[in-house]
C-alpha cells in the first residue's frame, strides 16, 4: 500500500513541475484518442442513426454484428491494422506504422462499432417516440435521421464518451501500430506499461492517476457544454 | 513571375537537399526489452544523433518478435540476443550480416528463503534440476525471446522437460520480461533473467540473485543491418552507419561507459574492425 501513497505523490510532482516528457505524452494522447473519436463519431453516428431508422432483410444480423464488435479485442485490432501498414502489408508504401496516423486508424476501427451499437440504441429509443409525428410530416428518411441526430445529441455526446474512454485507455493496439517510441509514438497507457515492465510501480500509478484525471477532465468539459447547451436551450 | 517562383522552388528544394536530410533521416532499430528497459538506449542515442544528425526510434519487443518484424521490413536494424535465430535470419536473406555488439549474463532470481535449496550455486543444470525435483515454483517467459530460447535450451541441457508441469510449478507467463519478473516475485517463484534487466529494475521486493557465475549463462547480443535486398524501402545507408558506430571504438566505449547504480550493464565486444 506504500506505492499508493508515493504514486499521489509523484504524479503531483509530474504535474506540478511541468514535465515536458509527461506533457508530449498526454498531449500525444488526447490527439490520437480525441481524433478517433472524432473519425469514429463521423463514421458511426450515421450509421447507428441509419441503423435505427431503417427496416431491411438481414437487419437483425447487423445489429449483433454491430453489437458484437463492441467487444473487438484492442491486441486483435493492433495486429489486423499492422499486418495491413507493415512494410511487408498491402499498405505498406504509405509508411504509416509506428506513426500516430497508425494508432489513430486503429483506434478508430476499435471505437466505430461502440459509437454505432450506442447511437443505434438511443435513436431508435427515441425513434419511437417520435414515429408517428415524423409520419404526420411526412419527412424523408434523411430529414428523419438528421432531425433525430440533433434531438439526440446530449445523449450522443454520452455516447462519443465512451468512445473515448475505451480509446484512451487501451494499450493493445497502439503498443502495437506505434511501437511506444520515445517522443514520437508514446502514449499514457503504452507509458505506464513500460514503467511497469521497468517494475517502477508508483511511476506507472502516478501516470494511470494523471490519465484518470485527464479522462476527468474530459468528461466534467463535455458535461459543462451539454448544461450550458440545455441551459440556453431552455431559456 | 513564373521563373521567380520556379527559383523560389529551387532554393527550397536546394536547401532541402543540402541541410535537412541529414537532419531529417531516421531509422527504426527493432530490439529486445532488457537493452532499451535498462536505459542503455537513453545513454547511446543522444550520443550518435548528436555526431551523425540521424534520428534512431526504438521499438521494443521480444527477440523473436523483433526478428519477425524485421523479417516484415519494419525495421532498418535489428538488435537482439538470440545467436542461432540471428544466423538464421541473415542466412533467410533478411539481414546483411551479424556482428556481436556486447555481452552480459543471465542469473536466476528467487525468494530469500530458497525453497528449492540452490542459492550460491554455479552450476545452473544443477540448479534447474534441484528446480524440478523440489518443483518449487518458477516462472518462465513463455514467449519466444531470446531469453526464453536461452532457458529452453538450459531446461534441454540439464535434461528436464518442464513442459510436463506447464501450469503446476512451471508457470509460463507469455511476457516481457518485466511483467515475468513483477508475475514471479508476486508469486515466490525463481526466475530466470538478463543481469541487465534486473540490476535496472525497480520491483526486486526481496527476491535475490541465487544462481550466477555459470558460463552456460553467457548472453551475447548482437546486432544486423536489414538488408536492402530483401526490403528495397529499408534506410540501409543510415541503418549501417549506426551499426558501424556501434561496433566502433567510440561506440564501444559508450556501452561500457553506461552504468546503473554505479554497475556496468553491458560488455562490448565488438571484434576489431579490419
Amino acid at each position: 500500500m506504500q506505492d499508493f501513497g508515493d504514486a499521489i505523490g509523484l504524479a503531483l510532482n509530474l504535474v506540478l513541475s511541468g514535465d515536458a516528457d509527461l506533457f508530449e505524452i498526454v498531449l500525444l494522447s488526447l490527439r490520437v484518442s480525441l481524433t478517433a473519436t472524432a473519425i469514429a463519431c463521423v463514421l458511426g453516428l450515421p450509421l447507428g442513426a441509419v441503423l435505427a431508422v431503417s427496416r431491411f432483410r438481414g437487419r437483425q444480423a447487423a445489429l449483433v454484428l454491430v453489437n458484437a464488435l463492441m467487444g473487438l479485442p484492442p491486441v486483435v485490432v493492433g495486429l489486423i491494422v499492422y499486418l495491413h501498414l507493415s512494410r511487408a502489408g498491402p499498405l505498406g508504401f504509405l509508411g504509416l506504422l509506428y506513426t500516430p496516423t497508425a494508432m489513430i486508424i486503429a483506434q478508430s476501427i476499435l471505437i466505430t462499432p461502440i459509437v454505432a451499437a450506442l447511437s443505434r440504441q438511443v435513436i431508435e429509443d427515441l425513434h419511437g417516440e417520435y414515429s408517428e409525428q415524423f409520419r404526420s410530416l411526412a419527412l424523408s428518411r434523411r430529414q428523419v435521421v438528421q432531425a433525430l441526430i440533433w434531438d439526440a445529441r446530449y445523449s450522443l455526446v454520452t455516447v462519443a464518451l465512451a468512445g473515448f474512454g475505451r480509446a484512451v485507455a487501451e494499450v493493445g493496439a497502439v503498443m502495437i501500430v506505434g511501437g511506444n517510441i520515445d517522443h514520437l509514438t508514446r502514449v499514457m497507457t503504452t507509458a505506464i506499461a513500460l514503467e511497469t515492465s521497468k517494475g517502477d510501480l508508483p511511476l506507472a500509478l502516478a501516470l494511470g492517476l494523471v490519465l484518470m484525471v485527464l479522462a476527468l477532465g474530459i468528461n466534467a468539459a463535455a458535461q459543462s457544454v451539454r448544461l450550458t447547451a440545455a441551459r440556453f436551450a431552455y431559456a | 513571375m513564373k521563373t521567380g517562383s520556379f527559383l523560389a522552388a529551387l532554393a527550397v528544394a536546394a536547401t532541402l537537399a543540402t541541410d535537412v536530410p541529414a537532419q531529417e533521416t531516421t531509422i527504426i532499430v527493432q530490439s529486445t526489452t532488457s537493452t532499451a528497459n535498462s536505459g542503455l538506449y537513453d545513454h547511446l542515442l543522444p550520443i550518435f544523433e548528436r555526431d551523425s544528425g540521424i534520428t534512431v526510434n526504438v521499438v521494443a519487443v521480444g527477440t523473436g518478435q523483433a526478428i519477425r518484424n524485421a523479417a516484415n521490413c519494419d525495421g532498418d536494424v535489428l538488435l537482439v540476443h538470440a545467436k542461432p535465430a540471428e544466423e538464421e535470419f541473415v542466412a533467410s536473406g533478411g539481414g546483411v550480416s551479424r556482428t556481436d555488439l556486447m555481452y552480459n549474463d543471465f542469473v536466476i532470481v528467487g525468494p530469500p528463503s530458497d525453497p528449492a535449496g540452490i542459492g550460491g550455486l554455479t552450476d545452473v543444470h544443477a540448479a534447474l534440476r534441484g528446480i524440478a525435483e523440489s518443483e518449487a515454483l518458477f516462472a518462465s517467459r513463455g514467449d519466444d525471446s531470446g531469453t526464453h530460447k536461452k532457458e529452453m535450451s538450459l531446461w534441454n541441457a540439464a535434461g528436464v522437460d518442464p513442459a510436463e508441469a506447464s501450469g503446476a510449478w512451471y508457470r509460463e507467463t507469455g511476457s516481457g520480461m518485466g511483467a515475468t519478473l513483477n508475475a514471479g516475485i508476486g508469486m515466490g517463484a525463481y526466475v530466470m533473467t538478463d543481469r541487465a534487466t534486473w540490476i535496472s529494475f525497480g520491483n526486486k521486493q526481496d527476491h535475490v540473485i541465487q544462481v550466477q557465475g555459470d558460463e552456460q549463462m553467457f548472453n551475447q547480443y548482437g546486432v544486423i543491418p536489414v538488408s536492402p535486398e530483401a526490403c528495397p524501402q529499408v534506410e540501409a545507408e543510415a541503418g549501417q552507419r549506426f551499426v558501424d558506430w556501434l561496433v566502433s571504438e567510440a561506440g564501444q566505449a559508450a556501452i561500457g561507459a553506461y552504468r546503473v547504480g554505479g554497475q556496468q550493464l553491458f560488455f562490448p565486444n565488438a571484434p576489431e574492425p579490419n
